[in-house]
């Protein structure tokens, strides 16, 4: 892009100059380093037990043995935090894992070969992203119920089309491309050159658009929870302790405050670290 | 006008098809409605009786040419929890979520045309800088936070409106208009953001266009070029993402109006869903979607209205 | 979603039947709330519209013989009557009929009709009306224990315009308490689901899903006119939102609240009630899997559940304590000693544990509708609980169709927390459950003891002896530890406190034809 030119001329330096630190990339890195940390010690330790409850300890605002205060429970709330975004993390991982891995098959296979069944797919995509996905992921609840694995299945479904689009019109362009055809010649098979040699070419459009994807998931979880037709208790997760924490917003607002405000983080860690990424790859 | 017409089959095609889809997801639903409208205490009999009354005897797609048939003719089928015509139900709750998304489409366009616009102008400069950093934070705040952190500061701390009384607009206009500036804020703030990136650099994009230069080497001002030719053509790839938008935002009310108590039409389709009322469930899934189809179709035209390029296509 | 109280359907639709039985003694608030009082002098003013707050949706329809939910049933006990009616103190009262007698041998009821009682849509009842509401009820009721007992009807007829006379096939005590039920109809009317007519003392005007009822006063209600011109119930789903309209002043009644709830709004202007849901809220245990049937590892969770620590927890110590089947405003059958029969002891329940074979302790799993928050909540502070003497719990949250189908009809789970109440207000409503034979009993409950325990009292005749022997049941229940129980849920409620004149019923009603505001 040479957008740069005109704006070299015409005003001084921008957040996207090649001077200057990358500060997406840095604050993106900070905070993920940061939420990462959190959920990976809280797989393992956190500081109180995430089910021990006290009745004397009820809505405590945070304090020094509380950091994060108590829930209506009288339950550590950092230690449940760390428990839900683990499993608010477990969920968009698996989402981006079943969309990112069916969809990246179904984009290669189709953008490779072409034909009928290409057209045919892609306008089912068409179709299927078209539509919010709250709206559809409404409708397979009804369908397969909610709960946890039910809830990761269908966003991971909803998901693929998205990334099917993408990798299909990388790989179509790959296609063309010199080294393909030198692959070709020298005998490799069809499957050979799409997995070996167009795929790892794709990982450039790829990587952003699973940490779109990524978001999306944390955002779709937290929104299903929060509607209850998502993980159900005793399940942890951030959109079920949303929901739970509106409750008490009178009484206690530090619970859905530090609540959502993980929500929030992780997501922004993740988006600000795409968006510095792909500033660095412009340069 | 072919290319409006050949639009208008797809559209149709598309409806048709969601409503099926639509239908067959609910029908095959394990578990049958009338063991839930009869309870626990129901005989067999009573229950067989039941299904053959709501026709549940019959073939999937003769009860689909059936439903749709009724459909059309405004006839949408009694609920089963409420034993009230769908129709009804659902069009008492549709004012309330067609003025959520109205008003927080209007929110979208008047609040991110300008700033993204201002942004593009002056690029790179402080007001560029803290709106980015401010839109990426917007991007990352789910709804369903924006709406609860409205409710705690606008309703239980400065008591502005009070959170779940829901005012209905015979109530008091101004009252109504007022608790559902917060609901439409929540679902729109995000798309706001999104909005305002995508304006920004679709105005840059274009700033780099050979034309733009031809206009700087003829003496134009940037904010000269940027008004005169610039920007009519960075709205185009804008209106398809405004498109997307209003289908967004209906997701978004279905989310927001759990959290503020608007009865809306997607209070209605969750307390459905989970109560397997399927006729109004269907018929909600039905409306949604085709409102997702017409904004999609309206995009189309506007889309080559403005860029004539594509007719050629 | 927030349905709290939604919990109540559970309730009605194991229960059936909400009623009292007029053959027991009138009970001194039996609904066991602590203060019936209705204190505040002033002079009464008539007129004034009240708005109630309840918190589920009438999800349901209004027909007098189809609804299901205790809330709508609880909304349109102000709009339906029956011959009689239930009243405060838990009698029978005629009310579309004027009186009712008795045959000696049982077998006839008559019943005269009540002079210029008006339909609210100005119809005059007639015999015929209420013979049709009869065949109506009879043939299109779900509950089945209403159907049954309609079904002992041989003959049901008009004697004269304004007589109805009913004979039995066989003497029934519990006859009364059904005709109750049967809400009196207008023949013919084909609405009643969606603008319900009756003849109680308020008329309904208007519903919006998920919104609000609004009933209106009915002018020419046969007894005393209500003093109220129009009640709206308005609906908060959400039981955060219902919080937020009391503290604005937009409600002006509510019940069922929880103690949470009740704390959180400034009460200064609200009167505060306390009482109980009337229901038996227990961890209900499979008697028939292992290691359930195992009497010695149910007494061992009886020992390692801390019942007072689950009412700091989830109601800040609100709510009764049970011990056994039985709650406490049955306060004739209601045995003290049983509540704390099985103190909490950690210790005596990780020998019980060992002494069964399970010394390591063991996994089990409780399925709990997870609608039901205070069930839900109940359910996370038991696996906690349990986890100190080495049983691993995990809850199975599960939509209310699967719980009715797998675990309360299917029997096929390990333990489930649930409440039941009582249909009627004798001791065998939740009592005869839990014979080996009955078809209700869910946990498999197989104790020969307790059966002909059971059977004795319900051939016994003599009321202080039968009543003796239900106790002694409910005790023999206790001692193998049927089940772990745990309480009567608190239930709270909050009216303004200009209002008066609200009775407490014995059931799951709102009677607001009383209520008033005082000047």
């Amino acid at each position: 892009m040479n957008i740069f030119k005109i704006k070299d001329r015409k005003v001084g330096k921008s957040l996207e100059g090649r001077d200057g630190p990358n500060y997406f990339l840095i604050s993106g890195a900070a905070i993920s380093v940061l939420m990462g940390a959190l959920i990976l010690v809280g797989f393992f330790w956190t500081p109180y037990g995430t089910t021990e409850m006290s009745g004397r300890e009820k809505f405590l605002p945070p304090c020094l043995s509380h950091p994060l205060g108590t829930d209506n429970f009288g339950r550590d709330l950092l230690s449940r935090i760390m428990e839900g975004a683990g499993s608010t993390f477990l969920i968009a991982l698996c989402v981006v894992l079943i969309g990112g891995i069916i969809g990246t098959v179904i984009g290669c296979l189709t953008g490779y070969f072409g034909g009928a069944a290409d057209l045919i797919l892609m306008r089912v995509c068409d179709a299927i992203t078209a539509f919010p996905s709250i709206l559809l992921a409404l409708v397979l609840i009804a369908v397969i119920g909610m709960g946890k694995y039910q809830i990761t299945i269908i966003l991971g479904i909803l998901f693929i089309p998205s990334f099917a689009r993408v990798v299909r019109g990388e790989v179509a362009k790959q296609k063309s491309l010199n080294y393909v055809a030198s692959a070709r010649l020298m005998g490799a098979s069809h499957l050979r050159i799409i997995f070996r040699h167009i795929l790892p070419n794709t990982v450039q459009v790829l990587l952003p658009i699973l940490a779109i994807g990524f978001n999306n998931a944390v955002l779709a979880e937290a929104s299903m929870s929060y509607l209850g037709v998502g993980v159900l208790p005793p399940d942890a997760s951030l959109g079920r302790m949303l929901s739970e924490s509106q409750t008490y917003l009178g009484k206690a607002p530090w619970y859905a405050l530090f609540t959502g405000l993980t929500i929030v983080l992780m997501i922004l860690g993740m988006s600000l670290l795409t968006e510095g990424l792909q500033q660095r790859r412009r340069k | 006008m072919k290319y409006i017409l050949r639009k208008l089959t797809t559209l149709i095609i598309t409806l048709f098809m969601v409503s099926l889809l639509a239908f067959l997801a609910f029908q095959v639903i394990p578990g049958s409605p009338a063991t839930r409208m009869l309870g626990t205490n129901a005989t067999p009999e009573k229950i067989a009786a039941l299904e053959a009354e709501l026709g549940f005897d019959q073939p999937v797609l003769v009860r689909y040419g059936h439903w749709v048939a009724d459909f059309v003719q405004g006839d949408w089928g009694t609920s089963y929890s409420y034993s009230l015509p769908v129709k009804d139900m659902v069009l008492e709750k549709l004012p309330a979520t067609a003025t959520l998304v109205l008003l927080a489409f209007l929110l979208v366009v008047l609040v991110s045309f300008p700033l993204g616009v201002a942004a593009a102008r002056r690029e790179g400069s402080g007001l560029d800088r803290v709106l980015t950093v401010v839109n990426q934070i917007c991007m990352s705040i789910p709804p369903v936070f924006v709406g609860i952190l409205l409710s705690f500061v606008f309703g239980i701390t400065l008591k502005v409106f009070v959170p779940g009384s829901f005012v209905t607009f015979s109530e008091s206009p101004g009252k109504f208009l007022v608790y559902m500036l917060f609901p439409a804020i929540a679902v729109a703030l995000s798309r706001a953001a999104m909005t305002v990136k995508m304006l920004r650099s679709s105005i840059l994009d274009e700033m780099n266009k050979d034309y733009i230069r031809t206009a700087f080497s003829r003496g134009r001002t940037r904010a000269d070029a940027l008004r005169r030719h610039a920007l009519r053509n960075a709205i185009i790839p804008v209106i398809a993402f405004l498109a997307v938008t209003a289908a967004e935002l209906v997701a978004g009310t279905i989310v927001v109006e759990q959290v503020f108590a608007v009865p809306g039409v997607g209070r209605l389709l969750l307390a459905s869903i989970s109560g397997r009322d399927f006729p109004v469930a269907q018929a909600i899934v039905v409306l949604l979607a085709a409102w997702v189809v017409i904004v999609n179709f309206i995009a189309d035209i506007l889309y080559q209205y403005m860029d004539p390029r594509i007719r050629i296509q | 979603m927030k349905r709290m109280f939604a919990l109540f359907l559970s309730v009605l639709l194991l229960a059936t039947v909400l009623c009292a039985c007029g053959d027991t003694k009138p009970q001194e608030e039996a609904g066991g709330f602590g203060s019936d009082e209705t204190s505040s002098s002033g002079e009464i003013v008539t007129g004034g519209e009240l708005v109630v707050g309840i918190s589920q949706d009438l999800g349901d329809s209004l027909d007098p013989y189809q609804m299901t939910a205790a809330g709508t049933r609880e909304v349109l006990f102000n709009v339906y009557e029956g011959l009689i009616k239930p009243d405060a103190t838990g009698d029978y009262v005629p009310a579309v009929a004027s009186d009712y007698t008795v045959s000696e041998d049982g077998l006839t009821y008559t019943f005269p009709l009540r002079e210029g009682v008006l339909f609210h849509n100005g119809d005059a009842v007639t015999a015929e009306d209420v013979l049709y509401s009869f065949e109506t009820c009879a043939a299109t009721s779900n509950e089945t224990d209403l159907v049954a007992a309609l079904s002992a009807i041989e003959k049901i007829e008009a004697d004269g315009d304004n007589q109805i006379v009913i004979t039995l096939s066989e003497p029934s005590t519990a006859f009364l308490s059904y005709a109750a039920m049967v809400y009196i109809v207008p023949e013919g009317y084909g609405d009643q689901a969606t603008a319900p007519v009756g003849t109680g003392p308020f008329r309904f005007v208007s519903r919006s899903v998920q919104e609000s009822l609004v009933l209106e006063k009915f002018a020419d209600y046969w007894g005393e006119a209500a003093y109220l011109d129009k009640v709206t119930f308005r609906i908060f789903e959400d039981a955060n939102a219902l919080m937020s309209a009391l503290s604005a002043d937009s409600i002006d009644m509510v019940n069922h609240l929880t103690v949470d709830q009740v704390d959180t709004v400034d009460t200064g202007e609200f009167r505060v009630l306390e009482g109980t849901m009337n229901l038996v809220q227990a961890l209900y245990l499979n008697n028939g899997v292992e290691p359930f049937d195992n009497e010695k590892v149910r007494q061992a969770m009886c020992y390692a559940v801390d019942v007072d620590a689950i009412l700091d927890l989830t109601s800040d110590g609100y709510g009764a304590k049970l011990g056994s089947s039985i709650y406490p405003s049955f306060t004739k059958y209601f045995d003290e000693s049983l509540v704390d029969y099985y103190d909490y002891d950690v210790e005596k329940a990780k020998s019980l544990l060992a002494e069964a074979g399970y010394p390591d302790g063991f996994d089990m799993t409780i399925t709990i509708p997870s609608n039901y928050t205070p069930h839900m909540n109940v359910g996370e502070v038991l696996v906690e609980q349990l986890a100190q003497v080495g049983i691993t719990a995990s809850i199975e949250p599960v939509e209310w169709e699967t719980w009715l189908t797998e675990v309360y009809a299917g029997r096929n789970f390990e333990s489930t927390v649930i409440g039941f109440d009582a249909a009627t207000l004798n001791a065998s409503a939740l009592l005869n459950r839990w014979m080996s034979t009955n078809d209700s009993n869910m946990i498999n409950y197989d104790n020969p003891d307790y059966d002909a325990v059971m059977e004795e009292a319900a051939a016994c005749t003599d009321e202080e002896q039968q009543t003796e022997l239900y106790k002694e049941a409910a005790s023999i229940l206790t001692e193998t530890a049927a089940n772990v129980y745990i309480q009567d849920l608190a239930d709270f409620m909050l009216m303004k406190a200009d209002l008066d004149g609200y009775r407490f019923y014995p059931m799951y009603v709102m009677d607001l034809s009383t209520v008033h505001y005082v000047a």
